[in-house]
């Protein structure tokens, strides 16, 4: 049953992930990435990883896409035009991916081919194990992510506040 | 029962496709995207690891990547609409003032 799941949302990822890269209209990019990270959650949850899944759902595409969105329309982005690309991506671009991917497949199969597979439901902890390590040993890490949030929110309201 | 390759070679391919629309699109908001697809694929890496692993430690990590994925984005678009107030374009053969 979870292979079905799994072949289905990578299946669904990837086709995503190919057409944010054909579209030409940013919106168009825009609402694939959505469906790239809709099915990325449904992954997490096939991994056991509940809270994951459930702020991949409301952050990300939730919150961050909004702000994409959002500034695609503000902008008035329109359709990208084509340039004349660089002879050595056009050529060389895809070989060198396929190798790329080639390579790395290489290292995942000699390493974790004889890996156990991923067991649904004997899963390790719940979001309970994720808080209670989240606020004991990684509290330090949180608190200063409070203050990288503070300066983000900083620093966009002064670019786009002023004049620069 | 799904192998755990599996899941490492899904997020090889993302982070590939990411990588590629880096490289070949034009419009800095695509480009832009093309990285959180990136980030996306990393995490997917974390989380089939910290399954593998029996650590808790993996699905840490991705709650820090997606708030760093947040910052970054306010900020990164807020770069943006500066860009596009003073250029007029969103084009990033366009915006070559920096270019050597």
């Amino acid at each position: 049953m979870d292979i079905f799941l799994f072949l289905t949302f990578a299946l669904l990822a990837v086709g995503c992930a190919i057409n944010l890269l054909v579209q030409r209209h940013p919106i168009s990019s825009a609402l694939s990435l959505i469906g790239v990270l809709g099915s990325l959650a449904v992954l997490y949850l096939l991994l056991g990883a509940e809270f994951i899944a459930a702020i991949q759902v409301i952050v990300y595409a939730g919150a961050i896409m909004v702000l994409f969105v959002f500034v695609i329309m503000l902008l008035n982005a329109g359709e990208e035009e084509r340039t004349k690309r660089s002879r050595l991506a056009r050529f060389l671009g895809f070989p060198l991916f396929a190798v790329l991917l080639a390579q790395i497949g290489h290292v995942v199969y000699r390493h974790f081919g004889a890996a156990p597979p991923v067991e649904f439901g004997r899963f390790m902890g719940s979001t309970e194990t994720l808080g209670r390590a989240l606020f004991r040993d990684y509290v330090l890490p949180f608190e200063v992510t409070s203050v990288l949030i503070l300066v983000a929110i900083v620093g966009a309201v002064v670019l786009a506040h002023k004049e620069i | 029962m799904v192998p755990l390759s599996w899941y490492l070679v899904l997020s090889a391919v993302l982070f590939g496709l990411g990588v590629a629309g880096f490289l070949f699109k034009r419009n800095i908001i695509t480009i832009f995207m093309s990285i959180e697809l990136m980030l996306n694929a990393v995490n997917l890496s974390f989380v089939a690891f910290s399954y593998y692993w029996r650590q808790i430690a993996g699905q840490i990590f991705v709650f820090f990547v997606i708030v760093v994925a947040a910052a970054e984005a306010a900020v990164g678009l807020a770069i943006i609409i500066v860009v596009f107030r003073n250029r007029q374009t969103l084009n990033v053969d366009d915006l070559e003032a920096m270019k050597f």
